[in-house]
């Protein structure tokens, strides 16, 4: 069972009948399909990411102090600056830590609350289920405003907490921007985890009862291995989630004089990017997307072969 | 069942503080017990209301149908050129069919805010920043929406059906539209939803693309009042009220179209 299921093991398309209509039409429709998203694709993500690697290649050359700046080829210029950038590099540190951090907890929760959902012995399911997943409505930005609100000292109901920690200072601020994300998709990832528990055939269950297993025995020797799957597809997007952390932190810049302006990688390319600095700014995404690419397929692939054995 | 008790309060407290908070004057939010609401609620709510909506020329009304017209119109034409490619992905043999798919995946794997910056670079090449167009256009594409089409149409739309079409003479295109589609729909809600909530969402290509408030959809826009506050304090009671505002239109969507999600999302994870 793998999570982005391969083309091979996909069920057979349609045979392509030659009797009943010929496969010219067919392959017109084809193309007629698969175009509009063609089109939009090769503008607005193949086309991009080109024209920032061919961006990331140049440099400002001026002549003179006060000459016209004028862009022209550098080479590996703009990536040589990347690699000296220690903020940037801090910055990737620091998300790299928020997510080995969060990324488990979360999951972690969203596993606990999923399989607490399908127990027999909890009622109230729907409200549950409704009350876990609301979060998932609120915006990044809009969540940053509003748990910026109830950190501050000044404004939150929990005073009793926030003026005696600082939880918008240099120390937790991380963990406080953690928090937010695991409240906002927390829910999310259980309904995930959630609804691959209920396509498990029950008569499995009943089996494993006849022959005297617990209900948490059930839940760990046969419910979670069966949804490993999905937990992959949510750690996947949790971890190209984390990579990409920018409307959180950049929000309670506000509240926090903790986070500044490169405090995670995509804060740092849009700091670049308004200099402007837009050859270095594409470096950064550059490096940044690969390394997103890369990170994401390793897990993938790693976490498939164990699978499968 | 004391884990989910538990839990409930942590998962709805910010909500409800939300709730409570927008009912009070700016002097109240300090001054009045946080969590619950003051003698004159209802009042005080109304009246918040209506600043939010005079402030600055009825900035946030545009701001609301901005982020309607972004998500509301971007996930609905998206949904359906993602239904289409998916569709012809899932029930058609061609040629390149593995490598089109091949890059859809990879597709899902670099994140619609990697591509902020090249977006932004490739619009200003052509004077669109600070449009609509600038925002609208890009979020119309959702591999994502694709992957999911071609999963939920390999399942849900027998090939039988398909050469029975065929053989009554129906179009490929118009069996599609009548029939496919229809056996579709859960899904089409699904990737409806997931396309809506991700284009809301999205922070990083307004911030970037656009300069022009009045462009702005609301995420943007609030954002850009609550760091304002440090200068002008009235606007921290319209931001705790917008905040409030601009959630309820996901949490009506999400609870309305609740039956279609709840099937349709196990599906993706499943498969």
């Amino acid at each position: 069972m793998s999570v982005l299921s391969t083309p091979a093991e996909a069920p057979k398309a349609a045979p392509v009948s030659r009797r009943t209509r010929s496969s010219g039409a067919q392959r017109r429709a084809v193309a007629l399909f698969i175009a509009p998203f063609a089109i939009l694709f090769l503008a607005f993500y193949a086309i991009p990411i080109v024209y920032a690697v061919v961006q990331s290649l140049l440099t400002v050359e001026r002549e003179g102090t006060f000459g016209r700046p004028r862009q022209v080829f550098g080479g590996f210029v703009q990536y040589e600056q990347v690699f000296q950038n220690t903020a940037f590099w801090e910055s990737v540190g620091r998300v790299l830590l928020f997510g080995v951090v969060q990324v488990p907890i979360m999951l972690g929760l969203a596993l606990l609350f999923a399989l607490l959902l399908d127990s027999p012995l909890l009622k109230g399911k729907k409200f549950f289920r409704l009350a876990f997943f609301a979060p998932y409505a609120v915006p990044g930005v809009i969540a940053a405003i509003m748990w910026g609100f109830l950190y501050s000292p000044s404004l939150s109901p929990f005073g009793a907490v926030t003026s005696n920690v600082d939880l918008l200072g240099g120390n937790l601020v991380l963990w406080a921007i953690a928090n937010i994300v695991t409240w906002v998709y927390v829910g999310y990832n259980m309904l995930i985890i959630y609804s691959s528990l209920l396509a498990i055939p029950t008569e499995i269950y009943e089996a494993a009862r006849l022959d005297g297993a617990s209900n948490i025995q059930i839940a760990w020797r046969i419910k979670i291995p069966l949804v490993i799957p999905a937990i992959i597809l949510t750690a996947v997007f949790s971890i190209i989630g984390t990579l990409q952390l920018l409307a959180e932190p950049q929000t309670l810049r506000s509240f926090s004089s903790a986070i500044n302006s490169t405090f995670t990688p995509n804060l740092a390319v849009y700091t670049t990017a308004s200099v402007p600095n837009y050859n270095l700014a594409a470096a950064f995404s550059v490096v940044l997307a690969l390394a997103t690419f890369i990170l994401s397929f390793v897990f993938l692939k790693s976490t498939q072969r164990k699978v499968t054995q | 069942m004391l884990i989910m008790g538990v839990f409930t309060l942590y998962f709805l407290t910010p909500i409800w503080w939300l709730l409570t908070t927008s009912t009070k004057t700016g002097g109240e939010i300090t001054s009045t017990a946080p969590l619950w609401f003051t003698g004159n609620s209802a009042g005080t709510f109304f009246a918040n209301l209506g600043r939010l909506f005079s402030y600055g020329d009825g900035l946030f009304g545009r701001w609301l149908l901005n982020s309607a017209l972004y998500a509301g119109v971007g996930a609905l034409i998206g949904t359906i050129i993602a239904a289409m490619c998916g569709y012809a992905l899932a029930k058609y043999e061609f040629r390149g069919r593995e490598a089109i798919f091949n890059i859809v995946l990879s597709g899902v794997l670099v994140p619609a805010t990697a591509l902020a910056l090249p977006l932004f670079l490739i619009f200003s090449r052509v004077d669109l920043t600070n449009t609509m167009w600038a925002v609208f256009l890009p979020s119309l594409v959702s591999p994502f929406g694709v992957y999911l089409a071609r999963i939920y149409a390999a399942a849900s739309v027998p090939n039988e059906l398909l050469e029975a079409a065929r053989l009554d003479g129906s179009g490929e295109i118009r069996t599609f539209f009548t029939v496919s589609t229809r056996l579709m729909a859960p899904a089409l809600v699904t990737i409806f939803l997931f396309q809506f909530v991700a284009i809301w969402n999205n922070f990083f290509l307004p911030l970037i693309m656009l300069r022009d408030q009045v462009l702005f959809p609301v995420t943007l826009g609030l954002y850009a009042w609550n760091s304002q506050i440090s200068q002008i304090p009235e606007l921290r009671s319209l931001v705790i009220v917008g905040a409030l505002v601009s959630i309820l239109p996901l949490i009506i969507a999400f609870l309305a179209l609740q039956r279609f999600w709840s099937s349709g999302l196990g599906a993706g994870g499943v498969k």
